[in-house]
């Protein structure tokens, strides 16, 4: 979604004159065409992800509609005070975009993953999260994030393959109808279901993308299907305290809604101290491949 | 400025911190709270900015949000707070905690206290205002122990690499933090050749004399006028000035005034500011 995002920046570009982009020195074959367009406008504010957060809390606060990119876990983690105290307690527009979620960089490693960045970002006060299901959600996702007056996290990962044409991104939306049971997902993960390839095990698949947090209602299509339904899966590369299964469980009571049976598939973090690509992790984690297959088979079918 | 016109702008300057220092006292007395010593090191910087340095549409961030109470009656000073609003300091329901408050008052544009945020906010504005094409400048305060935090130094770099001469850093280096002296905690000096090596003009000042302070002001000017170094006052201050009991301990961070201390305070508060007033005519 990086290039999509990069797109996106540039094109947000010819509609607004008061955007800044700030980028925690990465960027690299990415954002060479925004620094140029943005000039001026564009700052490298070094390895140094504190001062980045805090300085964009000052431009918003003179007027300017700041931007700070840098991967998922550096942008999140590192200036979590930064975040809480300068931008979202004081309720300042500054957009933040995480690049690699999840499993997102892979090989890199534990420290350049991040599995938590949504339950952080929910935690705090007055912020909007979103979170792409393809890369075809970017343009409008940051055409949102332009409007939207609150402090904003979007997570970046790697685009879904979902085939067909999609509905046009928001907060909820049905990706396809099925049988017995309900899949809920939050973010690209949700594709990994297309590539079992097992069309009667999708057949009996509905299938829900949640794309914001916090979720401010549920949709009555939703409601209806939890309650014919056999099941609800919820699955998310993000690890399970605080992710999309404890939101949608609360969710769940407070809407008097009980599904018959509810599981949650979210990343494991790391049980056995190795490391591979994203899809390795994501297959330890049981969120694709066969051990995906399983897991759904095993709740579908009994 | 002659002289004689010197002079006034002492006794003015002196006038207000007797009156903003006698305010806050009253403050944490009524409010039996501490962090007296913290304000009594920061009172003139305060005044200086406010009353001598300023313009009115230039923005202060006290980045030692733990001396608010001399950032809330300095306000008051200028009446942008009301007295009914300085008399709800530490009440229930008040505007005014301990620690600036967050979107509240409107010449506090960021709530402070967790240390190490003020550098980098004031360097945020101020590329904001250089990107409006605006002549506005933004004054900090931070603190000496407030130097630990990493953050300060990232603020650093950014400033003195996009020469933002319209940022001035004042540090109330007063040689306490937390629980102990700072040289003991974690040694600072030489603090001037840090600041220079970071790419500031560096000025030590007095942070109590306003000889010194206004002198520190016009040297910052006037570098600041050439566009291609930004600066740091270095404000060597004592925690607790002015009032025996209290001044350059750990103790004055943290303890409220008793009765007799207080009254020991107010007696010595004005004490101290007869003679600065007969010193400066003295010498004026």
């Amino acid at each position: 979604m990086r290039a999509e995002f990069a797109q996106a920046m540039l094109a947000l570009f010819q509609k607004r004159s008061n955007l800044v982009f700030i980028t925690g020195d990465v960027g690299y074959m990415a954002l060479e065409a925004v620094a140029e367009t943005y000039a001026e406008r564009f700052i490298n504010s070094g390895v140094a992800e504190q001062n980045a957060v805090s300085l964009a809390a000052g431009l918003a606060r003179e007027g300017h509609l700041p931007w700070v990119y840098g991967h998922a876990p550096f942008v999140v983690m590192r200036p979590y005070e930064q975040i809480r105290n300068d931008v979202c307690l004081h309720r300042l527009p500054v957009k933040l975009v995480g690049n690699g979620g999840g499993y997102g960089f892979g090989i890199m490693g534990a420290t350049h993953h991040a599995l938590e960045d949504i339950g952080a970002m929910r935690a705090l006060p007055n912020m909007r999260i979103y979170v792409p299901l393809t890369a075809a959600d970017i343009n409008q996702v940051i055409d949102m994030m332009a409007e939207d007056p609150l402090p904003n996290y979007l997570r970046l990962n790697t685009s879904a393959p979902i085939p067909g044409v999609l509905p046009a991104f928001a907060p909820w939306r049905r990706i396809k109808r099925g049988r017995r049971c309900l899949v809920i997902g939050m973010g690209p993960v949700l594709g990994n279901l297309y590539e079992l390839g097992d069309q009667e095990l999708l057949d009996e698949i509905e299938m829900w993308s949640l794309g914001m947090f916090p979720i401010e209602d549920m949709p009555a299509d939703l409601i209806a299907s939890i309650r014919e339904k056999r099941c609800v899966v919820t699955i998310e590369e993000h690890y399970g305290t605080c992710g999309l299964g404890e939101a949608l469980s609360h969710l769940f009571l407070t809407h008097g809604v009980f599904p018959q049976s509810f599981i949650s598939l979210h990343a494991a973090g790391y049980p056995t101290g190795r490391y591979g690509s994203q899809r390795w992790h994501q297959e330890e984690s049981g969120l694709a491949g066969q051990a995906l297959r399983s897991r759904l088979e095993k709740v579908i079918r009994g | 400025m002659r002289r004689d016109e010197t002079t006034v702008e002492y006794v003015k300057l002196e006038e207000h911190v007797f009156s903003v220092k006698k305010r806050f006292l009253a403050m944490y007395k009524k409010a039996n709270a501490g962090h007296v010593g913290c304000s009594l090191s920061c009172a003139e910087i305060l005044v200086l900015l406010k009353f001598a340095w300023m313009r009115d549409d230039d923005t202060f961030v006290l980045s030692k949000g733990h001396a608010a109470a001399a950032l809330y009656s300095l306000l008051a000073e200028a009446d942008v707070l009301t007295p009914s609003q300085i008399d709800s300091y530490y009440e229930d329901g008040t505007q005014l905690p301990a620690l600036p408050p967050v979107n509240a008052i409107r010449e506090i544009p960021f709530a402070t206290g967790s240390l190490g945020h003020g550098l980098s906010l004031c360097a945020g504005m101020a590329l904001g205002a250089i990107l409006n094409r605006q002549d506005r400048r933004f004054f900090c305060v931070t603190s000496d122990g407030e130097l630990d935090e990493g953050s300060v130094w990232e603020a650093a770099l950014f400033v003195a690499h996009h020469k933002l001469t319209n940022v001035v850093w004042l540090i109330d280096r007063n040689h306490i933090q937390g629980i102990g002296r700072t040289e003991e905690v974690m040694a600072l000096e030489p603090l001037d050749a840090k600041l220079r090596a970071f790419g500031f003009h560096a000025v030590t000042a007095d942070g109590h004399d306003f000889v010194s302070l206004l002198a520190a002001r016009d040297e910052c000017t006037r570098v600041l006028g050439g566009q291609d170094m930004p600066v740091a006052i270095i404000a060597e201050t004592l925690k607790g000035h002015g009032i025996r009991y209290m001044q350059d301990t750990v103790d004055s961070h943290y303890l409220p005034m008793d009765d007799a201390q207080y009254e020991q305070a107010l007696e010595e508060l004005t004490d101290a500011h007869g003679a600065a007033l007969r010193g400066y005519r003295n010498a004026g």
